[in-house]
């Protein structure tokens, strides 16, 4: 089904099951251990081995020396694979660094080894006697060092990585009130409960992996590239994903060696990455450095907006996209933004949770609660001021739909805004000192082609298989919801597997593009299914109402599950976006209001509440949009008050490599977070007249944290994470 | 993790003596420190004493007034028994800011005492540390530190003891109770129990080898507030940046200790008839002599002013 003018009518527009707030149908199989995570995986029929991955003690040089001989001689070790003994191998097209090293070092931790024994416990104690000896090397691994040799990165994901609208030097020198500051972010990790674990088993020339991925279809590929086989011998298995944020969208390490393993050893092999090596063999949010430069008028019309990002990345990679928002969040007559990539010799930088938009709204949301101040402008005032219905680089493209100042307005309402002193540090509860912050979340609704296939038996239930993929967000509840819309039954006659290579290829979960185009897909196998049915049953299929588990025409009702009695009724199809994206502008917007206290004496900040207003299309279920929301704000917390991957810059690695060294928020750190969805349907998005909301959930939050942090005690921070040493010396006299 | 041998003892002295004579052996309690730092291979002991089945559970009143806590009493239970809440807040609030729920159910009150510190270099084997293997060299100076030691550290370790039930042991003078593979019984005043690194930072106690902890106990209760301050990055489940464990009495005066700055819980006697006086008083002369790394120089700062909290918060 081509989607390339805006939805009409359509069966979704019933609401009977999509838009309600429904419990997610994989609950019980996760409460009670029954969702198979890749780890638990196991062939019955063969003799399972275990795989512990070696990754190198240097980021950058090459290996002199490695002595298997311990390690092969070691109780219970069956085989050890490394790139001299791999055979021939490629390289994914997602992949940067190889996902074996050897002789080259490339970063700290990268693979170069798998040891494979009979027992986990064997292959771990054998895994420490491989004795590797390097040629270290002088790297790069200092971001602000390495800015002024940063480079033009060219096209990023199909955009320019500079864009210049009017005369931004002129309009920003000329401009009476004007802000030019620095920001940084550092570098992230996505910290994911589950750690990146494969099964992998060969039966002749075809692998299958069992893992967990979120992009079934891009590993496929990677791994075939990799292995340097078709990719029709390769099968991905991945019904469940404990968490993955944009770390588990490639290929990655384990998979390859747990392939490479089985295929020595002659049998399954299962390889997970223990939690140290998390956090420097994968991937993870380069860290960003952010100039912004905002011109107004005194009566808060921005007439310039510049924003300027440098990220690293290793030889090849890409930059951290943080200007992306910048170029469509507000309007300015006179405007500039350029990314400039350094050559870095840290791990590989790639997407996590709203790649671009998260750290880059973390500066320039700043930015404008600076400028606000500056004007004596309300911060929610001056956002409105400046607000923009239409692509403000292209005029002539509209928002699709764009509600930011409802947001705005709402949020503020609700939130008690009114209330907020706008002077800094003069809201006193207790030992606490109380602070309000605004910002705007802003994230784009990207829409990728996304296949289903659904079966109709005769027992009236249809079955959707998709390689779509359940991350935690929901997809298995949506998508069954759908199915369920469209044939007019209940959510219990609806069947779902996800996850699996065999079954037609979807979106995938990434970039909050997810859910809508999978979900669009399965509305497009959907309809096809309708057009069988009524052939079968003899309706004219544009007449059929598909309801109550019946199919209606006239005065004709025919229970649905005739139409299967000779047979299953199979229907396959693909959801394949046009133009609109391109004549619209497509995005989601939301406003994110927190409050926080700083303990006056020790600087220690707590979020005392959050809320967050959003404007992203339909929302399919409210109740796992809301989870996706809250998660999103956790996360924001996060990069506002702790999370770092902290360099060591001589040694070139993220030294924080554990749970307990890269915090994330706990329970105690999140308070009460209230979430609001705006009653929106975009027609120009899909036939769901959905659009993310994954990722708008993170976009903003750090800004509105810090902007608190700044409402509250007069300290402004630009420099993330802020800790509380970062505002000690600027905190009131010690009572 | 490296292949053990295990055996279960049925006596204090039993147990000492099979550590005594075993070469690299260790006694394993709880084990939420010694097992995570086996799977990593940064402790790779050849046999594990487990001294779980030896009783030295319970909590009970000593002669002179105080408490006798059994080495083997959970961290949990410690902070939740009646006697403790009432007479020895501080202790009791120190515990229950340390790890989590679940971890205090297992974690004992001698293995809280032994556990290790969490320097990152400490924690990865590619890196050198002299704490981990003697004369490699310390990572951490130079490198990534705010988290670890402003006093007491030397050119050779920097890093700290990162528990926060000791800190509070320290300022109530609590005593280790240790018996040896010959049955001798020995008293460590808790101040000398944490060694200052010196020139050798893999020996983190004044333990003997095969010397097993059988009780703390505590003297009789000292009159005042008990408040145990822990300062960190996040509202639970982290390492302490600072914590404050203080008795403050009505006149002002009292018993202050603090945590997250040294390789032991620091506690500088004299400076505490600087209390009425205040905080800075006080904590210039505690951290007299301080060489704080540039990254966590604060640590400074932030203890002054956590103790002028601390002190505020025991007149309110």
């Amino acid at each position: 089904m081509k989607f390339d003018t805006p939805a009409g009518t359509n069966p979704i527009d019933r609401l009977k099951v999509v838009g309600k707030a429904t419990d997610r149908i994989d609950g019980p199989f996760k409460t009670t251990g029954t969702a198979p995570y890749a780890n638990d995986w196991h062939d019955p029929q063969a003799k399972l081995a275990y795989g512990v991955v070696v990754s190198a003690g240097i980021a950058k040089g090459r290996i002199a020396a490695m002595d298997l001989g311990a390690a092969k001689a070691a109780p219970g070790v069956v085989t050890v694979v490394t790139a001299e003994t791999a055979g021939k191998l490629g390289k994914g097209k997602m992949n940067t660094a190889k996902l074996l090293g050897g002789p080259e070092i490339e970063h700290y931790h990268q693979a170069v080894a798998v040891v494979v024994a009979e027992t986990f416990e064997q292959a771990r104690a054998a895994a420490a006697l491989v004795k590797v000896t390097y040629t270290s090397e002088k790297g790069s691994f200092d971001l602000s060092a390495a800015m002024d040799g940063a480079t033009d990165p060219g096209d990023v994901q199909g955009s320019p990585s500079g864009t210049a609208v009017g005369d931004f030097a002129g309009a920003f020198a000329s401009a009476p009130v004007k802000l030019d500051q620095r920001y940084a972010t550092p570098d992230h990790a996505h910290a994911m409960m589950e750690p990146h674990a494969s099964v992998a088993s060969w039966d002749g020339d075809k692998v299958t992996v069992w893992t967990s991925n979120q992009m079934i279809g891009w590993g496929v590929r990677d791994l075939a590239l990799t292995l340097d086989v078709p990719k029709e011998k390769v099968r991905l298995v991945s019904p469940f994903v404990g968490g993955g944020f944009g770390g588990k969208l490639f290929l990655r390490s384990e998979a390859l060696l747990a392939a490479l393993g089985a295929r020595a050893a002659g049998r399954p092999v299962k390889v997970a990455l223990t939690r140290p090596q998390m956090f420097n063999n994968t991937t993870h949010r380069p860290a960003t450095l952010q100039r912004i430069r905002i011109g107004a008028t005194r009566e808060g019309t921005i007439t310039a907006i510049g924003h300027e990002s440098w990220s690293g990345d290793l030889a090849g990679g890409g930059p951290e996209a943080s200007v992306m928002q910048t170029r469509l969040l507000y309007a300015a007559p006179n405007r500039m933004t350029a990314l400039r990539l350094a050559v870095l010799d840290l791990p590989e930088g790639n997407a996590m949770r709203a790649p671009g938009e998260a750290p880059g709204l973390m500066a320039l949301e700043i930015a404008m609660d600076e400028m606000a101040e500056k004007l004596g402008l309300d911060p929610v005032r001056f956002r409105e001021i400046n607000d923009t219905q239409v692509d403000p680089e292209k005029p002539e493209r509209p928002f699709s739909q764009r509600s930011l100042v409802a947001c705005l307005h709402q949020g503020a309402e609700r939130f008690g805004w009114a209330k907020r002193a706008a002077k800094p540090g003069q809201v006193r509860d207790g030992r606490w000192l109380v602070g309000m912050g605004v910002a705007a979340a802003f994230r784009n609704n990207m829409v990728l082609k996304s296949a289903a296939r659904v079966r109709l038996d005769g027992n009236g239930i249809v079955t959707v298989e998709t390689d779509m993929t359940e991350i935690g967000n929901g997809s298995y509840t949506i998508i069954g919801q759908t199915a369920a819309e469209m044939m007019g039954v209940t959510l219990d006659k609806v069947v779902v597997r996800l996850g699996d290579s065999d079954f037609p290829v979807s979106s995938g979960s990434g970039g909050q593009f997810g859910a809508n185009s999978s979900t669009s897909g399965v509305y497009a196998a959907c309809m096809k299914l309708r057009e069988a049915v009524a052939g079968k049953l003899g309706f004219n299929s544009a007449d059929a109402v598909f309801e109550d588990g019946q199919v209606h025409s006239g005065n004709r009702v025919v229970p649905l599950a005739q139409a299967a009695a000779g047979g299953d009724l199979v229907a396959e199809d693909a959801i394949e976006f046009g133009d609109l994206d391109k004549t619209h502008q497509q995005s989601t917007f939301g406003a994110h209001f927190v409050e926080v206290g700083v303990d006056v004496a020790t600087a220690e900040i707590r979020v005392r509440r959050m809320l967050a207003v959003c404007a992203s299309g339909r929302i399919l279920n409210p109740k796992s949009a809301r989870s996706q929301v809250i998660g999103g704000m956790t996360m924001g917390v996060g990069a506002a008050l702790m999370e770092e991957l902290t360099v060591d810059k001589t040694r070139g690695y993220f030294v924080n490599h554990d749970l307990a060294g890269y915090e994330v928020p706990v329970h105690a750190d999140i308070p009460h977070q209230e979430v609001v969805f705006l009653n929106e349907v975009d027609p120009m998005s899909s036939p769901m007249k959905a659009k993310g909301v994954g990722e708008l959930g993170i976009c903003g939050v750090g800004a509105a944290v810090a902007n608190a942090i700044y409402n509250a005690t007069g300290v402004r921070v630009r420099d993330y994470p802020i800790t509380l040493d970062k505002l000690l010396d600027g905190m009131p006299e010690a009572a | 993790m490296k292949s053990f041998t295990y055996e279960r003892p049925s006596s204090p002295a039993e147990a000492a003596s099979a550590v005594a004579k075993t070469p690299n052996a260790k006694f394993i309690a709880g084990g939420t420190n010694l097992l995570d730092l086996m799977k990593l291979q940064i402790e790779t002991p050849a046999h594990l004493v487990d001294v779980n089945g030896l009783g030295l559970d319970q909590v009970e009143p000593t002669s002179d007034g105080g408490l006798r806590i059994g080495a083997l009493v959970r961290n949990t239970d410690l902070a939740a028994d009646a006697r403790v809440r009432k007479d020895y807040g501080v202790l009791s609030r120190a515990l229950l800011a340390g790890a989590s729920g679940q971890l205090r159910n297992k974690a004992t009150t001698a293995g809280n005492l032994l556990q290790r510190t969490r320097c990152p270099y400490f924690y990865d084997t590619a890196q050198a540390c002299n704490k981990r293997e003697p004369g490699s060299g310390c990572s951490a100076i130079g490198g990534v530190s705010r988290q670890l030691g402003v006093i007491g550290t030397s050119e050779a370790c920097i890093a700290t003891y990162p528990g926060d039930m000791a800190v509070a042991m320290r300022v109530l003078d609590a005593t280790v109770e240790t018996v040896d593979a010959t049955g001798h019984e020995r008293k460590i005043p808790i101040a000398d129990f944490h060694r200052l690194v010196g020139d050798k930072p893999e020996i983190d106690t004044t333990l003997r080898s095969g010397e097993l902890i059988t009780a703390v106990t505590l003297p009789k209760p000292v009159a005042g507030t008990h408040i145990y301050r822990k300062v960190r990055d996040r509202a639970s489940y982290a390492y302490a940046l600072v914590s404050v464990a203080a008795i403050i009495g009505k006149d002002g005066t009292g018993h202050v200790a603090f945590g997250g700055v040294a390789p032991r819980p620091w506690r500088v006697e004299a400076a505490e008839a600087d209390l009425p006086r205040g905080a800075k008083a006080v904590t210039d002369r505690v951290f007299d002599g301080a060489t704080p790394t540039h990254e966590n120089a604060f640590k400074l700062k932030l203890a002054e002013r956590t103790l002028g909290a601390v002190l505020t918060e025991a007149r309110a």
